[in-house]
């Protein structure tokens, strides 16, 4: 059962998905981070980038990871439209009611493309789908692989902006200091609208990169932000680097729980390990101790 | 007086239904330095964060530089030239030195960074020496210095410092009090809000007392230095 036959492709294979999840706990945990709020819409933007990633494929002949560039900027755009005229907006400033605005907000997007596109579950057959690339110990699926190296770009990029840019560093800085920022000049506002357009634009390429292997029902983006709610906890709220790396880790666990108990039951350990985290280390693996 | 530079009107705010400042009238010149002086809980970080724009005037107008800025948000507030450096001092604890410096001139274009670094560096060399250094790491009394050098960074016209002395050893006390001379000398003028009394008389021109969310008293500062009974009855020295 240990052989390292077994064991090593069922790790490499849990990287490979674990570093998607990374990427859409990436998103939310950035949003955490500088709106101090757990964005409930998560899920139903990731969903509906799932179908724009689709339908550019079934109705315009796109494919996904050509579609990421253009979907990437749209749901940016989308992200920072939704923070700056509706959520903040309705919000009225209280954290409280921005948390159930994204409820609600997940509610009515959930629905209408439920109303749209029917429950129906949906796949694109991609020639290269079933493509493997053999690493010597093992033989990995090929959209996976491409998902992985894609993940670790755009992590890179992510942390550039935050570390290089003028509005990285406010960003930033909004995050710890909201009151310090204002007065320096910062438009918490529009750096609020940024960050969560950020964390949509994170969903859209989790779902270009998703599409080819997986696939899409009015539903399916609750599963991946449960498992990406757990890596944030994980890895620490509002850490960058703790949901990469928490999302690599939560992917073996789910990956070797298959393996062991059965591919029904592999995500049990995810949240085994998620009552484990909160009850011996509830700031995460990166986060700072309250 | 030159130049008005800040001029308030019957000037009300609060926080929801309690109304914590009222008939507030304020001058401050250009390159004036005028003291607000009065006891925790007068109000005076109300009138702060109204002038800053972070809180809304309920009543009353607030004009800047000729512009009425009481419904102006806080970034364009800041954009005018006119600071605010909190009493909680508000550095970014996870960004470095030179990051607080440089978000100071948000507002301002690159080119201006540089030379405007350049000459905070100048007045707090400590600053410099630690300048790839996180915030939050700093001591108390540095931490009030890059507070107001990040204030300094945005090229102001008026700086308010809200309670600067606050929590600082006497000897950096001395030293904040020459720097703001300092800072007030190169045209800047400053709105100091303090409860540190003796020492603000001394640097500032003219100064306003705050009681109970209004002013109890107004004058030149070497007139109430100079008048026992006043400062007795107002500010319990």
């Amino acid at each position: 059962m240990l052989s390292p036959i077994i064991l090593v492709p069922a790790v490499l294979n849990g990287l490979l998905t674990g570093a998607v999840y990374g990427l859409v706990a990436l998103g939310l945990t950035l949003i955490y981070g500088v709106l101090h709020i757990i964005n409930f819409a998560h899920g139903a933007l990731l969903t509906a980038a799932m179908f724009a990633a689709f339908f550019a494929h079934r109705l315009l002949g796109l494919d996904p990871y050509l579609a990421a560039l253009g979907l990437t900027p749209l749901f940016f755009a989308l992200g920072y439209g939704l923070q700056r005229f509706v959520i903040g907006p309705a919000a009225h400033g209280e954290d409280r009611n921005i948390l159930l605005v994204t409820l609600a907000l997940a509610v009515v997007i959930e629905n209408a493309l439920l109303y749209v596109f029917g429950a129906d579950t949906r796949t694109l057959n991609l020639a290269y789908a079933f493509d493997v690339v053999d690493v010597g110990v093992a033989f990995l699926a090929l959209p996976r692989v491409i998902g992985f190296g894609v993940v670790l770009a755009v992590a890179l990029v992510l942390w550039l902006i935050l570390a290089l840019t003028d509005t990285g560093k406010a960003i930033r800085a909004v995050a710890k200091e909201k009151l310090g920022a204002e007065l320096s000049g910062i438009d918490v506002a529009h750096v609020y609208a940024v960050t969560f357009g950020l964390g949509t634009a994170c969903l859209a390429i989790a779902a270009c990169l998703l599409i080819p292997t997986y696939y899409v029902n009015p539903h399916i983006g609750n599963a991946f932000v449960l498992v990406a709610f757990t890596i944030v906890v994980l890895g620490g709220m509002g850490s960058v680097t703790g949901a990469l790396i928490g999302g690599l880790f939560v992917g073996v666990v789910e990956s070797l729980c298959g393996l062991y108990l059965g591919e029904s039951l592999g995500q049990i350990g995810i949240f085994i390990m998620f009552i484990l985290v909160l009850l011996l280390r509830p700031s995460g693996l990166f986060g700072e101790r309250a | 007086m030159s130049e008005v530079l800040l001029a308030i009107n019957g000037l009300a705010a609060g926080y929801g239904a309690s109304e914590v400042l009222r008939d507030i009238d304020l001058e401050v010149g250009a390159g004036e330095i005028v003291a607000v002086l009065g006891s925790n809980g007068a109000g005076k970080s109300t009138l702060n964060r109204t002038i800053s724009g972070v809180l809304r005037a309920t009543r009353g107008s607030i004009r800047f530089a000729g512009h009425a800025i009481e419904r102006e948000k806080p970034a364009k507030i800041v954009a005018r030239g006119l600071i605010h450096v909190p009493e909680a001092r508000c550095v970014f604890p996870n960004l470095t030195i030179e990051e607080n410096l440089d978000l100071g001139s948000y507002r301002r274009g690159r080119a201006h960074r540089e030379r405007n670094r350049a000459r905070v560096f100048a007045i707090f060399p400590r600053l410099a020496e630690r300048r790839a250094q996180r915030a939050g790491t700093l001591s108390g009394g540095e931490q009030q210095m890059l507070a107001i050098g990040r204030g300094l960074m945005a090229e102001p016209q008026l700086l308010i410092l809200d309670e600067p002395s606050l929590g600082l050893s006497p000897r950096l006390v001395e030293e904040l009090f020459a720097l703001i001379q300092r800072i007030n000398a190169a045209g800047v003028a400053l709105l100091l809000v303090e409860q540190n009394v003796v020492q603000c008389l001394e640097v500032a021109r003219r100064a306003y007392v705050l009681e109970g969310g209004t002013f109890v008293l107004h004058g030149n500062a070497a007139d109430i230095r100079a008048d026992p009974n006043l400062k007795r009855a107002y500010l319990g020295l």
